[in-house]
């Protein structure tokens, strides 16, 4: 036992020093979440004849059901931390599953784990530090949410009971995600049966919350997401349901162990997918070759985003109820902005939403670039007669056009299914017209990120703080009242006002013009400087 | 003959690291030039900027008459490239990354494509996180070795190859010399190099110290002399014949090296004593590389490009 897991220590110590930021920001974001909402929610209900009035909304809708998850109980503090029970053990979980896979199959991949494991260390001491690590990723918030909460003046045993759903669901995908990293040879393979588990226990309980028949709602018991929401913070307060994510973990540790007595290192379990052995025509061209290595991504965030569009449209329909509430309907104004009904309020918030998270994946697209030369694979391609502006604007390309692409299928997707679910809600046209007139802000974002990738590519993840800060005080500077000059800074205060208000033209003309520079600007810097 | 590289004075730093420092190359045209030195001594570097992926400091480089830097996209043309730190797409397989790397250089030789998977028994499904250093080699060689390129640029093509995979990469060699193709063939291998090369440049610290062909370069060191003689002479006495050096007398025989113009005068002073065995012996390149290593004082050490 103590020479399977010689070298624990040290390998601690290491996965501590490369985690020592992530962990402890995510950390301190998840407990800002779960109190800061809600404190925000207390104030918002200030007694508990409101609290019940707003929960009435919710507990008859079954859309928000399916999102956030079951509610039973009539009180202020329940409604308090209503969305944040589910939101939060999505994330705790996902904090997990990184957390797990990073230490062990990423390194074992990469081959760092060969060095490693050449020194004198166990064969089970980097599973070991790897679970330690996810162990304090999901402990440590859980505890500092119930006492957080338990300061606000709630309910102490609810409290607790809150952490333990956030552990529950923790605790179960530290278990899922050790047995997942042993299966799969590679982090991509091993993250697919990760975040698939989570994601079919997600919609498992969607399906259960959801529902009217007994049954089915008995059918989130398979669910760790599930037990999550059935612990019942504020209610009936199941603190035993932390039991079974237990017994996950602890089976699931005992089955990746048992896995990893027996199988080689670098292997996995599940055999590795075979490929072709000549090439498609579409890899032909620098273009090609980056629309082929990005079709995994482009497939998962269209799905994504047309399951998303499915749950906002739905949403439209509950959202007349929920936010029938003039504190709310001014909070939600101030946050989007948008005059008109309570739907094209709604619709206009989540399209920004939706801007900047395909703002995201267009600014990754583009980031690709900067990573073939970092890895030294960009170097084959260089060393073709492929110029490199060519090369340079295959990214950038591939980046706009998938974005245009992400926003229109959202945008298809809510027009859709909005008025199919709500009398109120904006038409197919207006609601693919607001969604659209998001694209010059998303494309100066994925301009800033070809300009950084193509000047200097180790600034290039400054792109990401542009997109954040952005972000940030567009949506909230006039919440948190910032100057104007401030919040004009950024791309997304000058959105139009879609749907209910009018296009603003001239900010999207400027906005795409200075993409269309930054994009010029960076491929002129690239063909200057040296590319390995 | 015609020269395929010229690179004069060329002079290439990295923030603080001086990476090359006046590194002159003459590579001719149908030649298998070996371009020698260890790690960290600026081979990469040079190859980087001959494919104009790095811009020079200072200095001049052209290949086949043009400047790599401004007309690098119809240069690499005529250019096949192995880079010394393979690494593949990891979604592609190596047919597939064979594949685009051809038709990115403008196509390739389907023939000898398919003769060269053979000789390297290549698995071609495989993706490319799947496979070995040595198996990732084999795709870059592959995919440069068929493509009609009249120059190639190998930074350290063997690296992680098995010792018969190096044989038919030397027999490779040997045709692609016989097509009258020129390689600039970076190595640390010495065997490789003496093997496959006409000409040899051996580099140091971003410097060329010592360019020509093998037996110029061994004309210029000094052969290894063993004797077993029946009237063997004192240490002190060989020492004073001229040309003679790290002399040792050891029982019945004699070891000392001899600088290659003195050597008549010193194997008749061998014979005057009656030699009994006599083995003489042309520098390795090992040697030669090693001397060229010992006579010039090493420079300060100097910190890796990151």
């Amino acid at each position: 036992m103590t020479t399977r897991l010689s070298g624990l220590g040290q390998l601690l110590r290491l996965a501590w020093r490369r985690d020592r930021i992530i962990v402890p920001a995510s950390i301190l974001g998840l407990v800002l979440l779960s109190v800061g909402s809600a404190q925000a929610t207390l104030a918002l209900y200030p007694d508990e004849q409101s609290a019940v009035e707003g929960l009435a909304g919710i507990v008859s809708n079954p859309a928000v059901l399916a999102m956030y998850g079951p509610i039973n109980a009539a009180n202020a503090d329940a409604l308090a931390v209503f969305k944040t029970v589910m939101m939060g053990s999505v994330l705790v979980a996902i904090l997990a599953l990184v957390v797990v896979r990073r230490h062990t199959r990423t390194e074992e991949e990469e081959g760092r784990l060969e060095l490693v494991g050449a020194g004198a260390v166990g064969r089970w001491a980097p599973l070991a530090a790897g679970v330690l690590v996810a162990l304090v990723a999901v402990v440590v918030p859980a505890v500092l949410s119930s006492a957080g909460l338990a300061a606000l003046g709630m309910d102490p045993v609810g409290s607790v009971a809150f952490g333990v759903s956030w552990l529950t669901a923790g605790l179960a995908q530290i278990g899922v995600t050790a047995v997942a990293v042993q299966l799969a040879a590679t982090t991509r393979g091993a993250g697919g049966l990760a975040f698939g588990f989570l994601g079919v226990s997600y919609i498992l309980r969607a399906w259960a919350d959801a529902s009217d028949s007994d049954v089915v709602a008995s059918l989130g018991w398979l669910s760790p997401l599930g037990w999550a929401g059935r612990v019942e913070p504020y209610g009936k307060d199941r603190l035993w349901v932390v039991l079974l994510g237990l017994a996950v973990l602890v089976v699931g540790i005992g089955a990746a162990l048992a896995i990893l007595e027996r199988r080689d290192l670098g292997a996995g379990v599940l055999p590795g997918r075979v490929g072709r052995s000549r090439a498609r025509a579409i890899l032909s061209s620098p273009l090609g070759l980056v629309t082929r290595l990005a079709t995994g991504t482009l497939v998962g965030w269209v799905v994504g985003l047309v399951v998303g569009g499915m749950v906002i449209g739905s949403l439209l329909g509950a959202v007349g109820t929920l936010v029938d509430d003039p504190t709310m309907r001014d909070f939600l104004t101030q946050l989007g902005g948008s005059a008109g009904t309570v739907e094209a309020i709604f619709l206009s918030t989540e399209t920004k939403f939706i801007a900047a998270l395909v703002a995201a994946a267009g600014i990754a697209l583009v980031l690709r670039l900067g990573a073939s030369e970092r890895s030294g694979i960009g170097e084959s391609v260089l060393a073709t007669p492929t110029p490199r502006r060519e090369w340079y604007g295959a990214h950038v390309l591939v980046g706009v056009v998938a974005t245009t692409l992400f926003v229109t299928v959202a945008g298809l997707t809510v027009g859709i299914v909005g008025p199919m679910s709500s009398a109120g809600a904006p038409g197919l046209g207006s609601t693919l017209g607001a969604f659209l007139s998001t694209l010059p802000a998303i494309w100066l974002l994925v301009g800033t990120a070809a300009l950084l990738v193509g000047w200097r590519p180790r600034f290039a993840p400054f792109a990401w703080a542009v997109l954040l800060v952005g972000f940030v005080i567009g949506e909230l500077g006039p919440t948190l009242q910032l100057p104007d000059w401030v919040v004009d800074l950024s791309p997304f205060a000058h959105l139009s006002q879609l749907p209910g208000g009018d296009f603003a033209a001239l900010a999207g003309g400027v906005m795409t013009a200075v993409a269309v520079g930054f994009v010029a600007a960076g491929g002129v810097a690239y063909r200057q400087r040296d590319a390995a | 003959m015609t020269d395929a590289i010229t690179v004069s004075g060329l002079r290439k730093t990295f923030g603080r690291t001086v990476a090359l420092d006046g590194l002159d190359l003459t590579v001719r045209e149908g030649e298998v030039h070996g371009f020698l030195g260890p790690n960290g001594s600026g081979k990469t570097t040079t190859l980087r900027i001959l494919l104009g992926l790095l811009r020079a400091d200072g200095g001049s480089a052209t290949v086949l008459g043009r400047d790599p830097w401004a007309e690098s996209t119809s240069l690499h043309r005529s250019l096949a490239y192995v880079p010394g730190d393979v690494v593949l797409w990891p979604t592609l397989s190596g047919g597939e990354t064979i594949d685009l790397l051809g038709r990115l250089r403008g196509g390739l030789d389907e023939a000898r494509r398919r003769r060269l998977v053979e000789r390297f028994e290549l698995d071609e499904t495989k993706k490319g996180k799947a496979y070995s250093k040595g198996n990732r080699q084999k795709v870059a060689l592959i995919a440069a070795l068929a493509s009609d390129a009249p120059v190639l640029l190998l930074d350290e093509p063997t690296a992680g190859l098995d010792p018969l995979m190096e044989q038919t990469f030397q027999a490779e060699l040997h045709a692609l010399r016989e097509r009258g193709r020129t390689v600039l063939l970076s190595s640390h291998i010495l065997s490789e190099v003496e093997r496959a090369c006409e000409r040899v440049s051996i580099v140091r610290s971003g410097r060329v110290v010592d360019s020509g062909s093998l037996a110029e370069l061994r004309h210029l060191t000094r052969t290894s002399v063993q004797a077993e003689l029946r009237d063997l002479p004192t240490t002190a006495e060989v020492e004073a014949w001229p040309g003679a050096h790290d002399v040792v007398v050891d029982g019945t025989s004699l070891r000392l090296t001899a600088d290659p113009e003195q050597l008549g005068g010193i194997v008749s002073a061998l014979a005057s004593r009656g030699v009994l065995a006599l083995t003489s012996q042309p520098p390795t390149l090992e040697e030669l590389f090693l001397a060229r290593y010992r006579d010039v004082p090493e420079p300060e050490p100097e910190e890796q490009p990151v």
